[in-house]
């Protein structure tokens, strides 16, 4: 590891993947993300790799799909709308059973919106987004570091399973500075593509071939349960999540991504005054750690999310909690960023209620 | 220790590399930084800002809705952030494009006739870091020297032969922000 230097989100994760291997980006300009592919335009030719800026997000995810083919790590980065018209892609990827890394570096929505920073775009990450039966990996880093740490681990677990990792910033973890600390270079150079990657069929006895298409919905149903059987071993093995202060809390914060480090300060100042709360901060918001709440739930007397959206990891918490204590929220909506202060006030309110 | 300051102008007068300098030093001094440019549908002309934290915590949101510090180099930028500012807080005006005074009477107020000063020095594109290094003397939040330091992080390649200049007008700047402090008591 190199020293620490400054940069923003959005660069950041772009060198982080390069480091980690990324072997092409894929992707069309959008605020509050255009540092990436610049940065990535600018980096990709140096070291030998691909950046293409492609007429349209469909065309971006599609190559990202083609890519993703021939084993090769792949990457594409947008923001909300931009994401939307993936959707179809993301789907495709899905059920072909391909590894690849998305970022969304989320705004202000529905539709047009803004281009201040939201985390709106929660349920079209965890619950689908595209059609069909299907999930993505989703990470969500609370600062630019963890950005950079989540890039090698969604490329490796992308590999692992054959499966889309998402990764959900927002418009203030792409824009803003601090300083990281890079990691080794990932070797590529002697890197042999998987034994299922459609890259020539070479000594095989058969063809590899890559699709999402079975038209027998007998055959499909086989290719859906697999498909489940696979998320099942993701939601036991690669659930992550950071608990800060929870030891003696009494009152649980759950919160993800830049409204996370807020709740962090939230605790502090809340301690300062006594009152023992701490923060529960999903880091896969799919898998979503659940038990964690449940066993929380023994201990606190009630828990607060806190989001800039209208509430939409809060029924995952509730689902977590699963009715044994009362779970309040606190939002800001349209790109609003909450203050610390803002927040340790509707949250004392709450404790006035649950007296 | 945690410092807060927003610097507020003109794009075109060096608002981003300001911030990008202080948060660097900060880094410098093993600090806890962040830099938050803003980033709205800006048009040219229009006033651009960036918010600056440093800090020996984890920094929460790097945002700041009311600062304890600007430096104001425009007059758009003092109407959008006079209102906003923390009861006693500290402003450092750029005094030669902004004859208009700071309304508020609990705000401390340093001016400096900083494109004069700049021009003086043989660029008045320094207005910037005179202004930076009077709030930086002030606020105590990075030395001067930890500021001069960064400058050689920033400005490289072609940008290196402008780090001697910069550096007069850190020093220009501290030296009339002792200037302030010693008017102040």
């Amino acid at each position: 590891m190199a020293d620490k230097v400054l940069m923003k989100g959005a660069e950041a994760i772009a060198e982080s993947a390069i480091r980690a291997g990324c072997m092409a980006f894929f992707g069309y300009p959008i605020t509050p993300q255009n540092e990436t592919p610049e940065y990535f335009s600018r980096r990709m030719p140096q070291v030998g790799r691909v950046f293409l800026q492609a007429e349209s997000e469909v065309a971006a995810i599609n190559m990202v799909y083609g890519a993703a083919c021939t084993g090769t790590r792949v990457i594409t980065t947008s923001s909300s709308p931009g994401i939307s018209l993936m959707q179809e892609g993301f789907s495709y990827i899905a059920n072909s059973n391909v590894p690849c890394v998305v970022v969304n570096v989320m705004r202000g929505g529905p539709g047009l919106g803004d281009i201040a920073p939201a985390q709106a775009d929660y349920n079209q990450a965890t619950k689908g987004g595209g059609h069909g039966d299907y999930h993505s990996i989703v990470v969500a880093p609370h600062t630019v570091q963890e950005a950079v740490d989540l890039i090698y681990l969604a490329f490796d677990l992308a590999d692992k399973y054959r499966m889309m990792v998402v990764m959900l910033m927002d418009g203030l973890m792409g824009q803003m500075m601090e300083p990281v600390e890079f990691h080794d270079w990932v070797e590529v150079e002697n890197r042999k593509p998987p034994e299922w990657a459609t890259v020539g069929q070479g000594e095989r006895k058969e063809r590899n071939i890559i699709t999402s298409l079975e038209i027998l919905p007998e055959g499909l149903e086989k290719m859906d349960i697999a498909l489940q059987e696979k998320y099942r071993k993701v939601r036991e093995s690669e659930v992550r999540f950071e608990e800060y202060m929870m030891d003696d809390a009494k009152y649980a914060i759950t919160a993800f991504g830049t409204v996370a480090r807020i709740a962090k300060t939230v605790v502090d100042m809340a301690r300062e005054k006594g009152i023992k709360v701490g923060l529960i901060r999903p880091v896969t918001v799919w898998p979503f750690p659940y038990e964690v709440l449940e066993e929380r739930a023994n201990q606190v007397d009630f828990f607060f999310d806190v989001e800039m959206n209208e509430g939409q990891m809060l029924i995952d918490v509730k689902l977590g909690v699963n009715g044994k204590r009362p779970v309040y929220y606190y939002g800001r909506l349209g790109g609003i960023v909450p203050s610390p202060e803002e927040i340790l006030k509707e949250f004392e309110k709450k404790m006035e209620v649950s007296k | 220790m945690e410092k807060k300051v927003v610097i507020s102008g003109f794009g075109g007068q060096g608002i981003m590399l300001a911030g990008e300098l202080l948060a660097e030093a900060g880094k410098e001094e093993g600090k806890n930084v962040t830099f938050l440019p803003s980033y709205g549908p800006e048009m040219r002309g229009g006033t651009a800002y960036c918010d600056v934290i440093v800090s020996d915590k984890p920094i929460a949101s790097p945002v700041i809705a009311h600062p304890e510090a600007a430096i104001i180099m425009n007059l758009p930028s003092l109407t959008k952030f006079e209102p906003l500012m923390q009861e006693n807080g500290l402003i450092i005006l750029n005094k030669t494009i902004i004859p208009e005074d700071v309304s508020r009477d609990d705000l401390k107020v340093c001016e400096i006739d900083a494109q004069a000063i700049a021009n003086e020095l043989g660029n008045e594109k320094v207005a910037n870091l005179i202004l930076l290094a009077a709030y930086a003397e002030i606020e105590k939040t990075v030395s001067i020297e930890t500021l001069k330091k960064a400058l050689r992080v920033l400005l490289t390649g072609r940008k290196e032969k402008l780090i001697s200049i910069n550096e007069k007008a850190i020093d220009t700047g501290a030296r009339l922000a002792r200037d302030f402090i010693s008017s102040l008591s």
